[in-house]
């Protein structure tokens, strides 16, 4: 399925093909449910969907045959006795209001969907667990390193832990305020070794597939805190991507801007040019070879998600950020107010495509260089990526 | 034995349900949504989250009472009782 986009809509899961030299879209599945994030097993050629029922709650579902047909899988849900401090809600700031409170988890949406060169499969919640399955899907399991971890409390199982969390929420978790982990990026050189990115925590590291975990926040700016370089100043990236083969090049899209690391995470330095119009954006993509090569769809501000004057563009950089391009050719530059989820952009060996909230599919297989309409009157675009 | 109605819905992901008679034991609501789940393995994780609350716009009427205890479903279920489930209306 080299040639084959997955598109999950607020309305279906599409599957965007090449034939005859022209990429066309097909509805496969899940008409009119929400599918956040639609991916490929690599090794077991499984397709899965992150499916989102605004009544009946998250579900998995799997695909055997290539798209054709789909299943409910096995589910993930948060297990008996897993609790969680629940941030206060921003709006509480009153006498005995803004503690934390210790609640039962429960599982509000399925968000990232990450397999690793051991065929673990990794999957992102709201309110903020991964789960992870070593048996091709038929089982998942809470990953308790994580979700154990000090800066969420520490063990919650049979007490009440440290009594707080350094996690804060996101409105996208769908009924309360809790922490999205909506990236997990494997190293593709070492499947122990992963990043996950929260909403709003930061970037959490493992070297030892998920029993421990130490912050990567060194560098990064939250411009609404206080201290906005403190390690827990809410940080919120966007999403995170790492280069398969130069893994220890790393890219944020932050709500604060744009962050770039060439160590690992271990150090992020802020890369983001707003002459360019390169700040404020959700989604990251970075090139399979060259580390310091990333692309962005950039909006104009947190205040106004929407492209920039009325003119889509893609930003590129090939030297870490030192500098950006504004890919324009082929994208609307009159009246197009897209804007683009942190799911929907994706590239493979130079070819990339994104998706919009409104409706709008666009692919390139020039590295950006000039782009394609695929689609422009699907529903809510929430995630593309190559098969 | 209660007499169970679903929502169409719920058919669209449990097919295998639709134009059966659902009747199922029990002397709770918790207890009905237990015998679908036997009729059809994964029905009351649709209905209800993890921790065995109903989801939040998902609504079950004993007779024509909407259930009271949206927790842990104890309301009482007669052997004759019609139980009817269904997503809640949430306008627009």
């Amino acid at each position: 399925m080299s040639e084959t986009v997955l598109v999950g809509t607020r309305k279906g899961t599409f599957l965007v093909t090449k034939s005859g030299g022209r990429w066309t879209p097909r509805l496969v599945g899940h008409q009119g449910v929400g599918v956040n994030y639609v991916a490929r097993d690599p090794q077991r050629g499984t397709l899965w969907a992150a499916l989102g029922h605004g009544h009946w709650g998250a579900k998995l579902s799997r695909s055997d045959d290539g798209g054709e047909t789909w299943r409910d899988a096995p589910q993930v849900s948060y297990p008996e006795g897993a609790r969680h401090y629940l941030p206060p809600p921003p709006s509480e700031t009153g006498p005995g209001e803004g503690k934390p409170v210790l609640k039962p988890a429960t599982l509000h949406k399925l968000w990232a969907l990450s397999f690793g060169g051991d065929g673990r499969m990794w999957i992102g919640t709201i309110p903020g667990g991964v789960f992870v399955s070593d048996d091709g899907g038929e089982s998942f399991e809470l990953c308790r390193g994580l979700w154990d971890h000090e800066s969420r409390g520490g063990d919650l199982w049979n007490g009440e832990g440290n009594g707080t969390t350094k996690w804060y929420g996101t409105p996208a978790a769908e009924g309360e305020f809790s922490p999205g982990l909506h990236s997990i990026a494997i190293n593709p050189r070492d499947p122990k070794h992963v990043y996950v990115a929260i909403s709003t925590a930061g970037v959490l590291e493992t070297t030892d597939g998920g029993a421990t975990w130490r912050t990567r926040n060194q560098g990064l700016r939250m411009e609404y805190a206080p201290d906005p370089t403190d390690e827990w100043a809410g940080h919120d990236p966007h999403y995170l991507a790492l280069c398969p083969a130069q893994p220890d090049h790393v890219w944020q899209q932050n709500h604060c801007g744009v962050f770039y690391s060439s160590d690992g995470a271990a150090t992020w330095t802020q890369v983001d040019a707003k002459e360019q119009g390169v700040h404020f954006g959700f989604p990251v993509a970075v090139d399979d070879r060259d580390g310091r090569t990333a692309w962005l769809v950039p909006g104009v501000a947190d205040m106004q998600r929407m492209a920039i004057g009325g003119g889509l563009f893609v930003a590129r950089t090939t030297d870490g950020g030192k500098s950006w391009t504004q890919l324009r050719e082929g994208l609307p530059q009159e009246s197009a107010y897209d804007v683009v989820y942190r799911h929907a952009l994706d590239q493979k060996h130079g070819v990339l495509a994104f998706g919009s909230t409104t409706g709008n599919l666009y692919l390139s297989e020039d590295r950006g260089d000039t782009w394609q309409t695929v689609a422009n009157n699907l529903p809510p675009v929430y995630s593309v990526r190559f098969a | 034995m209660a007499r169970v109605e679903l929502t169409r819905h719920l058919f669209a992901f449990f097919p295998d349900l639709e134009g059966r008679a659902l009747d199922v034991p029990g002397d709770t609501v918790a207890d009905v949504v237990r015998g679908v789940e036997a009729l059809a393995p994964g029905f009351a994780f649709y209905v209800c989250d993890e921790r065995g609350r109903l989801r939040q716009h998902v609504n079950i009427f004993v007779g024509e009472e909407r259930v009271s205890d949206r927790h842990g479903l104890t309301d009482p279920v007669g052997p004759d009782s019609r139980v009817l489930i269904l997503q809640a209306l949430s306008g627009g």
